[in-house]
């Protein structure tokens, strides 16, 4: 059914020019006056005290890593969800043995800190 | 985990002046690791006025509004501290009516001042509609101050000596009316917030307080008794009258921010309790001691402190005998209680950076004077 | 050359549909919360403040848009139309009323009919983390930094017992397809309880439908779990910098976010278009009687002269003409079929709506920590726990 894809990337198309072109549109009617104060990043009115471009702390990577990990994990469930009829109690076994690897590894990332947050 | 893998940088992140709750104008600087709180310095000034200073180009009695402009969301407890001052050196006593009123005005001060606090806390913590409801009930103390000195926020309600004005027709009525309504509403507060598994969560064990930190930073007021230090003015050191009402010290024990809600919302309870008491009997007859047009203290001095909404309010005066002011110093709650912000947020996260500052009960009005 | 053309029309009114209701989501927000706030909430722009989200889409797009100085200027503008483009496309694959029969097409109210609908959706909101971390990044603020770290680290996060939950009742339904996945709710049990899988057997998924809208709640960043844009920590979160139409953008993004996904919530675990009770027992008479009920009552206050203010004057009377007219359509026989089911969608959908302001109304915000540990050690195991058990009892029950 490649004709059900094409209404969404006609919408998403208008999606992305929606706003784009209400933006050039309206540039007509917008003030643009930028002065260099106005334009700097606001840091509660005070000149900011160093640059957000640091390294920053290694905790939201562990984030990112973890969800990959299980992420991927969900979407394998999701074919055996549409067949579980037909593989019936092979597909749960399977499943089974499939959890209880990842159980496993979130145990041992519960155990090793990685959910403690912060 | 074991200790980071790599390095981060440390991130100094401005909080306020001009940040939702930082309160007025209080400027933290934070030093952060991820969301972590290494390390706070307060900086402020923002608000600064001079208020000791203006006070000794001013007679006695012309200082007494600038006082409200301190603490502007208990101004009423402000004036008694001056007045009461003042009073000490000149050695006279405001007359038993006029202490009545001054008792039960306060004390609807500390629950104006409380609510505000409770609703902008909340606010703080991300609940945002308790303030409307506290709001509410904070109309009606703005409207008995209104009845009875035109005035709402910076109500100037005392005067050296007593009162001004005498109480309008229906004014114990009133205190009455709101006392009934009001011990519901708290109930009700309780019910959104004190129960809610989520404002648990946020705010046990955080900016813990213990009774030795409050004592060498000399923290007062419901953060040194939810430290679990007993320590209350109005029982220590009576003044105004009372030692005649019967009321609790609401103390408890862990001094978090969880306990300094909850010592907060029994003390408007207690402060329920003694407008009751102080309305049913206000004594008769005058309500100004004989202290003359122009008041000019002997040479001395008198330092006197009371029990405001966040602490000890502690007025020090000194008169060289003429009609203004030597020198009046000011010991504003606030601004001592500021001083543990530090202690209290080492250790904390960004978002308990918030609550602390909440449970503080500033009002950076008094605390840059 | 006819099913181009619909789909075209269709597309047409879908977009304009959603953009309206994006925009008066903004509207019913700020009067519910209002109301649960002992205020009137929107009032001076139209009768009842029913033209504000117009005077806010005027102001804001007329106002300046800045771009900070050390911002990267590439980033920082695509992160709002990134947003904005994948919250609006979500809604395409919603189903919001069994097929009919229009000009000789058979077609339905809803854009497309994908047989892996709900890949789509999930793959849709992986990358709605994208606008809100580059966004925050590419303004260079520190706030909107940390609020971009805490949304992605978030989104991630919920993500997992959001697909957990979404894996449940596609146990029960076995498939991919929305429309399927709504028809196959048909039916009663004992004629009454409806076959929603929320109330499916062998297993009732409400454990699955709760963690499904806490996950919800977290993926559109909405209080309890609105850290992002956690106003009292961090000013605006990750979109502190963004003024003018790029603030507009988000804001679109956020309540189209949550229109899609209460639909998906709706099709998954509500039934869909499906009535709450049978039709034999009148629930086709719902709306026609909601209707009329809203319109008597419009007339009633409009009759009331002391209840009259300035606009009430006009509006009430001809909003209660309105509503009274609208109601008998729904007792057309010819659009009966396509008119009730799409009132209980909208009706569903529009609660869930109602759920997440009512919440916003409540609760205080969780701390970053709390909620990462919520979702890793509580809402992930548990998702995975229902999951597990649903399979089982499902193979059991053969």
């Amino acid at each position: 059914m490649p004709e059900g894809y094409l209404p969404i990337f006609i919408f998403l198309i208008c999606a992305i020019l929606f706003p784009l072109v209400l933006l050039a549109i309206f540039r007509y009617l917008r003030p643009s006056l930028p002065i260099p104060v106005k334009l700097e990043a606001y840091e509660c009115g005070i000149r900011a005290a160093s640059n957000a471009r640091g390294r920053y702390t290694v905790r939201f990577y562990i984030v990112a890593i973890l969800f990959v990990v299980f992420d991927v994990e969900t979407i394998f469930l999701f074919p055996w969800a549409v067949r579980f009829r037909q593989l019936a109690w092979f597909g749960v076994a399977e499943v089974a043995v499939f959890l209880s690897i990842l159980i496993v590894g979130y145990i041992w990332a519960y155990k090793k800190g990685a959910l403690e947050w912060v | 985990m074991a200790d980071t893998f790599l390095d981060s940088t440390e991130l100094v992140l401005n909080m306020g002046p001009q940040h939702p709750s930082t309160h007025g104008v209080l400027r933290v600087i934070l030093k952060l690791d991820g969301e972590r709180v290494l390390g706070t310095e307060c900086v402020i000034g923002y608000l600064h006025r001079g208020v000791e200073k203006i006070a000794e180009n001013r007679t006695w009695q012309m200082f007494a509004p600038y006082v409200d402009r301190m603490d502007y969301v208990a101004a009423v407890s402000n004036g008694l501290g001056y007045c009461l001052a003042v009073e000490k050196l000149l050695g006279v006593e405001a007359p038993p009516r006029a202490q009545a009123v001054r008792v039960i005005l306060t004390e609807l001060n500390r629950i104006a001042s409380h609510l505000l606090w409770l609703g902008t806390h909340a606010l703080d913590i991300g609940a945002i509609t308790p303030l409307f409801y506290c709001m509410r009930e904070r109309e009606y103390v703005l409207n008995i101050y209104e009845k009875y000195c035109g005035a709402r926020l910076t109500t100037h309600a005392f005067r050296i000596g007593g009162l001004q004005y005498e109480t309008y027709e229906g004014f114990e009525k009133e205190c009455l009316e709101f006392c009934d309504l009001f011990e519901k509403k708290i109930d009700e507060y309780e019910e959104l917030l004190t129960g809610n598994r989520i404002w648990q969560q946020r705010l046990t064990g955080v900016g813990i307080l213990t009774a030795e930190d409050c004592k060498e930073y000399g923290v007062t007021g419901p953060m040194l008794r939810a430290a679990g230090v007993k320590w209350d003015i109005r029982k220590a050191q009576p003044y105004s009258g009372y030692e005649k009402y019967d009321f609790e010290i609401p103390v408890r024990e862990n001094g978090d921010t969880y306990d300094r809600y909850i010592v907060r919302m029994q003390e408007m309870r207690q402060s329920v309790r003694i407008v009751r008491q102080a309305v049913a009997d206000i004594p008769a007859g005058p309500i100004l001691a004989k202290v003359g047009k122009v008041i000019k203290p002997p040479v001395g001095e008198a330092y006197v402190s009371i029990e405001a909404p966040k602490g000890e309010l502690g007025y020090y005066v000194v008169s060289d005998g003429s009609t203004q002011p030597y020198r009046v110093r000011i010991r504003p709650p606030s601004f001592v209680n500021l001083q543990a912000l530090d202690k209290m947020c080492r250790g904390a996260l960004v978002a308990d950076v918030v609550a602390i500052i909440g449970t503080t009960d500033i009002v950076l009005g008094e605390v840059d004077r | 050359m006819n099913f181009y053309l619909l789909t075209l029309i269709k597309m047409a009114l879908t977009a304009l549909v959603l953009l309206t209701c994006c925009a008066y989501a903004v509207w019913v927000e700020r009067k519910v919360l209002a109301h649960i706030q002992l205020r009137p909430g929107p009032y001076r722009v139209g009768p009842h403040g029913l033209l504000q989200p117009l005077a806010d889409l005027i102001k804001l797009l007329t106002k300046e848009g800045i771009v900070p100085s050390y911002a990267n200027p590439f980033f920082y503008l695509l992160a709002p139309f990134l947003a904005v483009a994948l919250a609006l496309t979500a809604i395409v694959v919603i189903p919001f009323t069994p097929e009919f029969e229009l000009f000789g097409v058979r077609t339905a109210i809803g854009l497309t009919d994908l047989n892996i609908g709900i890949l789509f959706l999930l793959a849709l909101s992986s990358l709605g983390v994208y606008g809100i971390a580059i966004g925050g990044w590419a303004s260079n603020n520190k706030y909107s930094l940390m609020g971009s770290l805490r949304s992605s680290a978030q989104m991630v996060s919920y993500e997992l017992p959001l697909a957990m939950a979404i894996v449940s009742p596609l146990l029960l339904v076995n498939t991919l397809n929305l429309r399927e996945i709504v028809e196959l709710q048909n039916g009663f049990h004992f004629g009454l309880l409806p076959k929603w899988n929320v109330f499916a057997s062998p297993v009732p998924q409400a454990l699955g439908f709760v963690i499904f809208l806490i996950a919800a709640f977290a993926e559109t960043n909405r209080v309890p779990f609105d850290l992002p844009e956690a106003e009292s920590e961090l000013v605006a979160g990750f979109h502190t910098e963004y003024s003018s139409m790029m603030f507009a953008s988000f804001f679109m993004a956020e309540y189209a976010n949550i229109i899609t996904i209460c639909c998906v919530a709706t099709v998954l675990f509500l039934g869909g278009w499906h009535p709450l009770w049978p039709a034999e027992y009148g629930s086709d008479l719902v709306p026609v009687v909601l209707l009329a009920a809203a319109g008597l009552m419009l007339l009633f206050h409009a009759a009331q002269a002391a209840r009259r203010r300035k606009w009430d004057r006009f509006t009430f009377p001809v909003f209660g003409v309105l509503l009274l007219g609208l109601a008998p359509v729904f007792l057309i026989p010819v659009l009966k079929p396509v008119l009730i089911p799409f009132f209980w969608f909208v009706a569903k959908a529009g609660f869930l709506v109602f759920v997440f302001i009512w919440i916003r109304g409540t609760l205080p915000r969780y701390r970053y920590d709390q909620l990462m540990r919520f979702a890793w050690t509580f809402l992930f195991p548990l998702s995975l726990a229902n999951l597990l058990v649903t399979g089982l009892v499902v193979a059991l029950a053969g």
